[in-house]
């Protein structure tokens, strides 16, 4: 029995028009504004001048490192402690529930909420000081130090999102078949042997998939660095993101401001990209 | 046992005990903060136990944003755009399981691809639409971008492919109409799904930080993320209510997380995950 050929389309049409108005013009509108410059309050055609000013801006190539100096350091320290803790995790058998909600807990939160809490934690009289204090260290300067406050921010970053990459490796971790554990074990590799040859190669896809998604996180990251350090100290956590914002909401230069985001668009496929040629077909 | 597996049990069980301390930790420190006196946060040593000042920080907080106006704003934001958005979102998912059409590929493969577009290449032209149509600063301008999520649409597809093909055969000889099938027979076993996805979207929204502080401009508009970022503006910022809002910001969520564990946990990965 046939179905009656617009059945379909009925059930898509509310998706389509909604996608098409709110998702697919706004992409395409900002495209051509990534060439276009406000003359005289009007937006004209101005060819690649957007882009060629991309080269020359200081503040934009600062974000640009800073972006990446994030994405190289937390990225990978992130999805290893993640590994770590699952794996650790996988062999707990009473109470891993408990375990498991504790982690999970910082993934629920709102971003602007998470950042405010650690901007007060790691103020410079604040909690995590006076601990180092305690133990006998000197406080750092979080938030007032170039380097440092890339730190304090990969810091919270790494709060809120481990616990979120751990989950998604311990399900993944139940679906490595036991006796491949055993032919290691039998063979004398002892646990952290088999960490890296058994559970390392057996994750390999669902590593990709988490580094992507971290990948494409931090490229459009703003909400940690506009709450948490406002970008400075002198810029030294201003993200793309951060600065597409003051670009287009501050100076309101709507022409550059989508020229930054496709920057974003290029870096997120390209990335990817990369990450999947690296890790093979999948 | 062995001491060597003994001492690698105990190490184990350390690291995990760490990492479950410093998940938790800032929770019970915003919550403390939230009903103690402004300057408690850098007190020395730290203030650890709760004190009597929550209902003070609450009024004073109400004083400075509303933040009860604010609440409900990022409620019904949050649910409408829920209902909305799942609603849009199942039907499409509906048909590209379980229809054959044209075009159907190619549609499916421009909603996946758009998951990769980041927010900020709608961001402008979308501030600029809003702006002419005089939307800007009211819950309009919240709450229909992105109703048409590619994510959940992915995400409602996957599910449904499991629906039987012969059911919804059997319902059509019978003579059952096509929205009868979907609500009546595809929708009550889609239940689990249902509640991942709308988990997955009321999060969204409720978080969702950058569109709300480019479409709002005044406190009665504010959603709970800009009241907040509002308030660590200014030039002195009282503690005590910053932490009472982080706490109603994030309180609701983990109660009804520590209630619903399994569905939020495969909500907020998306069902990228089965157990």
């Amino acid at each position: 029995m046939r179905t009656k050929a617009h059945v379909p389309y009925l059930f898509l049409t509310p998706a389509i028009v909604l996608f098409a108005v709110f998702t697919v013009y706004p992409i395409v509108y900002s495209f051509l504004l990534s060439f276009q410059t406000s003359v005289g309050g009007e937006m004209a055609f101005a060819g690649l001048a957007n882009y060629r000013r991309l080269a020359g801006d200081d503040i934009f190539l600062k974000a640009l490192a800073n972006t990446f100096i994030l994405l190289a350091v937390q990225v990978p320290v992130m999805l290893t402690l993640a590994l770590v803790l699952a794996s650790l995790l996988h062999s707990v058998q009473r109470g891993r529930g408990f375990f498991r909600v504790s982690f999970f807990m910082p993934a629920v939160t709102s971003l602007v909420a998470y950042s405010i809490v650690f901007s007060i934690l790691l103020a410079g009289d604040g909690v995590i000081n006076q601990l180092l204090q305690a133990l006998g260290l000197k406080g750092v300067p979080w938030l007032s130090h170039p380097v440092w406050a890339k730190v304090a921010l990969m810091l919270a970053m790494t709060w809120r999102w481990t616990g979120y990459n751990m989950i998604i490796y311990l399900a993944a971790m139940q679906n490595i078949p036991e006796h491949l554990y055993e032919a290691a074990s039998l063979d004398g590799a002892g646990k952290i042997r088999q960490f890296f040859s058994v559970t390392i190669p057996q994750l390999k896809p669902i590593i990709l998939f988490t580094a992507i998604l971290s990948t494409i996180g931090t490229l459009q990251l703003f909400d940690e660095p506009y709450t948490l350090t406002k970008g400075g100290p002198s810029d030294a956590t201003l993200t793309i993101g951060m600065y597409l914002y003051q670009t287009g909401f501050r100076y309101f230069d709507f022409g550059y401001a989508s020229t930054l985001a496709y920057v974003i668009v290029v870096l997120i496929a390209g990335l990817s990209f990369i990450q999947f040629r690296l890790t093979g077909r999948e | 046992m062995t001491f060597k597996t003994g001492l690698y049990r105990l190490a184990s069980r350390l690291i995990l005990a760490a990492g479950v301390f410093a998940s938790l930790f800032p929770f019970y420190w915003a919550a403390i903060a939230a009903t103690n006196e402004s300057g408690k946060v850098f007190a020395k040593p730290p203030q650890l136990v709760p004190g009597n000042m929550l209902v003070e920080n609450l009024v004073n907080l109400n004083a400075s944003i509303g933040i009860f106006r604010v609440l409900f704003n990022s409620l019904f934001v949050a649910l409408a755009y829920t209902a909305v958005s799942l609603t849009v979102c199942t039907m499409a998912g509906y048909a590209f399981a379980k229809f054959r059409f044209r075009g159907s590929n190619v549609l499916f493969s421009i909603f996946l691809v758009s998951m990769m577009v980041p927010m900020h290449a709608t961001l402008i032209p979308l501030f600029k639409m809003m702006a002419s149509l005089e939307w800007l600063n009211t819950y309009k301008a919240l709450i229909l971008p992105n109703l048409a999520y590619p994510f959940a649409i992915f995400l409602m597809r996957q599910n449904m492919l499991a629906v039987p093909d012969a059911i919804l055969e059997a319902g059509r000889i019978d003579g059952v109409g096509e929205w009868r099938l979907f609500t009546g027979i595809v929708l009550p076993s889609m239940r689990p799904a249902l509640a991942a996805a709308a988990i997955y979207l009321f999060m969204y929204q409720w978080n969702n930080f950058l569109w709300p502080l480019v479409a709002t401009s005044t406190k009665e508009m504010y959603t709970l993320p800009v009241a907040l970022s509002s308030l660590i503006g200014l030039s002195r910022i009282d503690y005590g209510q910053v932490m009472t809002g982080v706490t109603l910001a994030t309180g609701p969520i983990v109660v009804f997380f520590l209630i619903l564990q399994r569905q939020f946990i495969s909500g907020i990965l998306g069902g990228a995950i089965k157990e």
